[in-house]
């Protein structure tokens, strides 16, 4: 088989990470080819590329396909040349009818004037292919995730695709769903279509890959061929895994005090879709003065845990019981849950974290102004100080808090979130990959602040992607797939590997 | 020059906004040929003008916090039609048709701001709706004819003067008094801000450039009491004026609820993440916003002597254009009540220099709408500038 696509060295950085580090592929022509790695491997970096969405010129090195290279610099490019990729997010409108959405950007035409029958007599012929057994002329919005999701292939094989690049493509089906995408691939193999399959579904790969490259920290590990090295899901596991942790963690002697928060029987429903539940029987307790970490894939329930529980951010039909101290607390507000020193630092920093165009000083006592202030008039001397004091003890570095926190770097903005939550003396603090994006030294100052506020004892939950930051920071880690808690480990008993193996055994479950 | 330069880059927009005035002034003082800066013209454009200064502050509030507000106008008619009811047909005192009147006003401003910040339409749906019903409604509580005149104490606050207490003949004393007294007070409050921020280790601008610009505001502050002081004195809706500034300056600069409006304005997923109760908030803005529509309509109602069923109509857009044009952020967050006053002064001035020039009103739409548009663009442009520095 000749190589349909070879992907040579592409490095590519974001300001202050470098996402890809000469990383390499190559697909043989009629293949399926799984991608796998942890979140931040720099899969969806390559296949972004691959596909366009970051231009020629933003990287360096060489896309080869069908033995030409490639300088693609728009998605139009590469599905010109028959690279289809379809994102996680499904990117179909749902007022729109699926013929309508199948030859969306791409559509029916006679001088110019849209052939509605024809467009619906080939939408019909692909719906066949891909088994699809609706109406072109029905409304995407009346479809479900696993339907959409084979509208979306249907749409792609509308593009005379050669190449299709699907990003966990199962991450939202149930069982059966799945199943059915799975034949499909197989059998489109059998018509000629190559298939990248980027997913953490170890089991889907072992079933369908011919090939798998495994990504990690931005670079290639390893090639496995079906054929030649068997494969096994532990054999996956190890490669995706398999680094040594550094020192990168600052040492803390761990001395978990008495019960400070409980969640009981938390179970919580998505905001949009009636009847979808997000979270189901959640229990978690963190004691005086412990890490406790929260391990999962993305979307695995972590954030929209620890924003449903501070005042309601996430979710509808919330229920649940929370205790602090042996006393049931309402926490159905943020102002309540601020109130009972509950504390939240989001993972979007710049999309609800900080207002960018404000200063560091407002940003800081955003959280605490009424503590500043006699009769809602604000004390601008207590408030300065109070930002100032913040400002040495974290170590942001700026010439003087009245900068406009925009200008800041990640690292330091993430200080200034830091900063305002602690400027509430909170008890709990809950963390939302508080080192996403920013370089090693400002993580390394981040994991000394956090140690810092465990031995003032406050409690700390610490959501992160990233395995060795939670093996390196927390005294107990609690794994949440498809939000569930799966598995709890201590310090002494957590690897990488049992973690993974513990998200992996608990997959596949059928959504209800 | 550097000093100059470092003190002028935090705030360019500040100082652009002032000196377009300056030009603006100049331009048409020599193509009215010297009427625009008469004592008597001053004190009749501030009169004139007043409501778009008073509409104003409360837009800025809405701007600031990401709305906006279209029905100022039809709700500044409507609460003067029917003060207007209340003073002459039904023989009510002054104080209780004003204070009927400004309570309709609230009411008006807390109907709409529950429709948006509680029940969350948007807030250009709302107004719009209510440009048109208050519009509506200003005609059938006037049965479509003007209602005339008013009481004399009604007019006081548009049309009327401080009195002068120390008797002065050709000059007006009191006025030139009030000048002192408040670059006194001005002089104090700048020194203790920039003793105040020393202490605290903030860069303060150096020495010289502070008593050049202390010297600048008291100049052009007696200059402008003397000039009154050379006509009638000081008109009682400047009093009014000043009262609203120093009270918004205040509640938005020192306030947790200001602290609120811009959070919310600047990023609201942030604001409310960190406990701030947008929904409230936004109420608030639409609820003092349909305060000062009232004001802003017996202001206007009491100037013109008259309530008609067509008054205030284009008023939402002076209101608008002042904030935007004053340096407010169309993105919401950003904007100051000094910046207001100056793009409400930059539209006064359009309007009463174009007024004594005789340009067609036709033509002042579209030259105020040009005027909008420049000062927008500018913002845009100099936003992308600091992006990229």
């Amino acid at each position: 088989m000749s190589q349909l696509l070879v992907m040579q060295d592409i490095t590519k950085t974001f300001p202050g990470v470098k996402a890809l580090d000469g990383v390499g592929i190559e697909v043989a022509e009629g293949e399926i080819h799984a991608i796998c790695g942890e979140n931040g491997a720099g899969k969806s970096t390559l296949m972004n590329i691959l596909s366009g969405v970051y231009p020629h010129g933003t990287y360096t090195g060489s896309v080869v396909f069908e033995g030409k290279e490639c300088e693609f610099r728009t998605i139009k490019d590469s599905e010109h040349r028959g690279i289809v990729i379809i994102h996680q997010e499904l990117a179909l409108i749902s007022y729109l009818t699926i013929a309508e959405n199948v030859f969306l950007g791409n559509e029916v035409v006679t001088h110019g004037v849209i052939d509605w029958d024809q467009a619906e007599l080939r939408a019909g012929e692909l719906l066949k292919r891909v088994g699809l057994n609706k109406s072109p002329s029905g409304y995407v919005r009346d479809l479900s995730v696993g339907e959409q999701q084979l509208v979306e292939i249907a749409k792609a094989l509308s593009k005379k695709v050669k190449l299709l690049i699907l990003d966990e493509p199962t991450a939202a089906l149930n069982e059966l769903e799945s199943t059915n995408l799975l034949s499909l691939l197989l059998q489109l193999k059998k018509e000629g279509i190559t298939c990248v399959l980027i997913s953490h579904k170890l089991k889907e790969i072992e079933l369908v890959a011919d090939k798998i490259t495994i990504l990690r920290d931005g670079a290639t590990i390893e090639t496995l061929d079906k054929a030649v090295d068997g494969v096994s899901q532990d054999r996956i596991i190890r490669g995706m895994v398999g680094r040594d942790i550094f020192d990168v963690y600052p040492k803390r002697v761990s001395n978990p005090g008495e019960m400070m928060l409980e969640v009981k029987n938390w179970n919580v429903f998505d905001p949009q879709i009636e009847d979808r539940q997000i979270l189901f029987d959640m229990h978690l307790t963190v004691r005086r003065g412990e890490v406790l970490g929260l391990a999962g894939l993305m979307g695995a329930g972590r954030t929209e845990f620890a924003m449903s529980l501070f005042g309601r951010s996430f979710g509808k039909r919330v229920q649940g019981d929370v205790w602090k101290e042996g006393k049931r607390i309402d926490v159905s507000t943020v102002p309540k849950a601020i109130a009972h020193g509950i504390a939240y630092a989001t993972e979007d920093r710049k999309g609800s974290g900080l207002i960018l165009i404000d200063t560091i000083q407002n940003n800081i006592t955003l959280a605490n102004l009424r503590s500043m202030s006699k009769n809602g008039v604000l004390d601008e001397d207590v408030e300065h100080l109070s930002a100032e004091d913040k400002r040495v003890l974290l170590g942001i570095k700026c010439p003087n808090v009245y900068q406009k926190v925009v200008n800041l770097s990640g690292g330091n903005q993430q200080k200034v979130v830091l900063g305002k939550w602690i400027q509430i003396s909170p008890d709990v603090l809950i963390l939302d990959e508080p080192t996403r994006g920013i370089d090693v030294g400002a993580k390394y100052e981040i994991y000394s602040i956090i140690n810092r506020l465990a031995a003032e004892g406050k409690s700390i939950i610490l959501i992160s992607s990233e395995m060795p930051e939670l093996l390196g920071m927390a005294d107990r880690i609690a794994v949440v797939n498809q939000g569930r808690i799966v598995g709890e480990f201590d310090r002494k008993d957590a690897t990488q590997e049992g973690i993974m193996h513990c998200i992996m055994n608990s997959m596949g479950g059928t959504r209800p | 020059m550097n000093l100059l330069k470092d003190a002028f880059k935090g705030n360019i927009r500040q100082y652009a906004m002032v000196f377009a005035l300056l030009f603006i002034v100049v331009m048409f003082q020599i193509l009215t040929n010297g009427v625009l800066l008469l004592p008597q013209n001053v004190t009749n454009l501030i009169q004139q003008n007043s409501y778009i200064l008073i509409l104003g502050m409360g837009m800025l509030i809405c701007i600031v916090a990401g709305a906006f507000d279209m029905s100022v106008g039809s709700v500044a008619a409507f609460v003067g039609a029917t003060s207007a009811v209340f003073a002459i047909n039904l023989q009510l005192d002054t104080y209780s048709s004003v204070g009927l009147a400004l309570a309709i006003g609230v009411a008006v401003g807390a109907m709409q701001g529950y429709f948006i910040a509680y029940v969350k339409v948007p807030a250009f749906i709302v107004t719009l709706a209510g440009m048109l019903v208050f519009r509506g409604l200003t005609q059938v509580v006037l049965a479509g004819r003007t209602l005339a005149p008013f009481p004399e104490d009604y007019k006081i606050v548009s049309t009327g003067f401080l009195p002068d207490y120390f008797g002065g003949t050709d000059l007006h004393l009191t006025t030139l008094l009030i000048g002192l007294l408040v670059s006194l007070v001005v002089v104090t409050l700048q020194t203790l801000k920039r003793r105040k921020k020393r202490k605290l280790g903030m860069a303060v601008p150096p020495r010289i450039l502070f008593l050049l610009q202390v010297v600048a505001v008291i100049s052009v502050l007696n200059v402008f009491t003397y000039w009154l002081a050379l006509y009638k004195g000081m008109p009682t809706v400047l009093v009014l004026l000043f009262v609203m500034y120093v009270f918004y300056d205040f509640l938005t600069t020192k306030t947790v609820l200001g602290r609120h409006i811009y959070a919310m304005g600047g990023n609201e997923k942030a604001a409310r993440l960190s406990g701030v109760s947008t929904n409230r908030v936004l109420f608030f803005a639409f609820v003092n916003m349909g305060l000062l529509a009232a004001i802003a309509g017996i202001v206007f109602t009491g100037r013109l002597d008259a309530a008609t069923p067509k008054a205030g109509t284009g008023f939402e857009l002076d209101a608008i254009a002042a904030a935007y044009i004053g340096g407010a952020s169309s993105s919401g967050g950003i904007g100051t009540i000094l910046g207001v006053i100056i793009g409400g002064l930059v539209m006064g001035v359009l309007n009463n220099g174009m007024s004594i020039m005789g340009v067609n009103v036709d033509w002042q739409l579209a030259i105020k709408g040009t005027v909008l548009l420049v000062a927008v663009v500018f913002d845009v442009y100099s936003k992308s500038k600091t992006k990229a520095g």
